[in-house]
């Protein structure tokens, strides 16, 4: 996540309003994968949340003299985001939006880990491997919707928890059971498929392969 | 206070993030030390949260960026804020 940087962002608003319309460049440009994460979130369709990236960029171009410097000015534009998003759902005559926007975290459930007495960690250059990375995302696109919109933003974009809660419109309590949630169905589903990442023993003490 | 595997599970993802309270954080610990199921579980998951979070796992479809602030140029010669 880049660090936001309100004083560049207050300025930036200030030229662009006075007519320096192509800093607007400037001024989105961090904030990009965070709106397409929070619209891929809703739509999961890659193209869909392409396409209402572009027109939320457009919507917070038009509005940037409505940006009050009440909330930092990506938690604003995730807003216009989510509105978007929303927006086309409701559209969707396929699509039911209750579905998407149910609060189900009253179903508990005890949840059990995968449990592996020889886990082994799995480094980041395993990802060098395109299997590993296409792993990871088909699990991320399985989880049930809600969860899914809270590890993309808070593991994906590595945005905090209040940011999270206003651009999903919940409370910060549920970004936190959700993301719990979450990692716990990943941790079951891909801990045994890592094991072919890790890497063999080096047989330090004489037992390994 | 002793606690059990489930009781560490439940708080797997907070302890990851460090936001457990101390004492709770120390009665995880000392429970971490003597079992490798949970340590394995804990391990996992954020080996998991770890890979997750890289850049090479999620990426933005190719132009995407290209294609937006083109869209951009166009908009912004047409309209004003």
């Amino acid at each position: 996540m880049p660090a936001s940087n309100p004083e560049f962002e207050t300025e930036c608003i200030r030229r662009i309003l006075a007519g320096e319309r192509y800093l607007f460049h400037d001024l989105i440009r961090p904030c990009e994968r965070a709106i397409y994460l929070v619209l891929l979130g809703l739509l999961r369709n890659e193209a869909e949340a392409e396409d209402a990236t572009q027109d939320t960029a457009i919507k917070v171009f038009l509005n940037l003299h409505n940006f009050r410097g009440e909330s930092q000015f990506r938690t604003w534009v995730l807003s216009i985001a989510r509105n978007e998003g929303l927006g086309r759902l409701r559209k969707q005559a396929s699509r039911r939006e209750d579905s998407l926007e149910a609060d189900t975290d009253e179903q508990t459930g005890d949840y059990t880990p995968a449990i592996l007495t020889s886990w082994r960690e799995v480094p980041s250059e395993a990802l060098e491997r395109k299997e590993l990375g296409a792993i990871l995302r088909t699990a991320i696109d399985e989880l049930p919707p809600i969860y899914r919109n809270v590890v993309l933003l808070r593991d994906i974009e590595e945005m905090g928890v209040r940011e999270t809660a206003v651009a999903l419109g919940i409370a910060e309590g549920a970004v936190k059971v959700r993301l719990h949630r979450a990692r716990a169905m990943l941790q079951k589903h891909l801990a045994p498929l890592l094991a072919g990442f890790a890497p063999r023993r080096k047989g330090l003490f004489g037992w390994g392969k | 206070m002793r606690i059990d595997c489930k009781h560490v599970w439940q708080h797997i993802s907070a302890y990851i993030d460090a936001e457990v309270e101390v004492e709770l954080r120390a009665d995880i610990d000392r429970h971490l030390e003597t079992c490798e199921i949970c340590s394995a579980v804990l391990d996992s998951t954020r080996n998991i949260v770890i890979l997750i979070a890289d850049d090479r796992v999620f990426e933005l479809p190719i132009g995407f960026s290209q294609r937006l602030h083109a869209r951009l140029d166009r908009e912004l010669e047409l309209t004003g804020p």
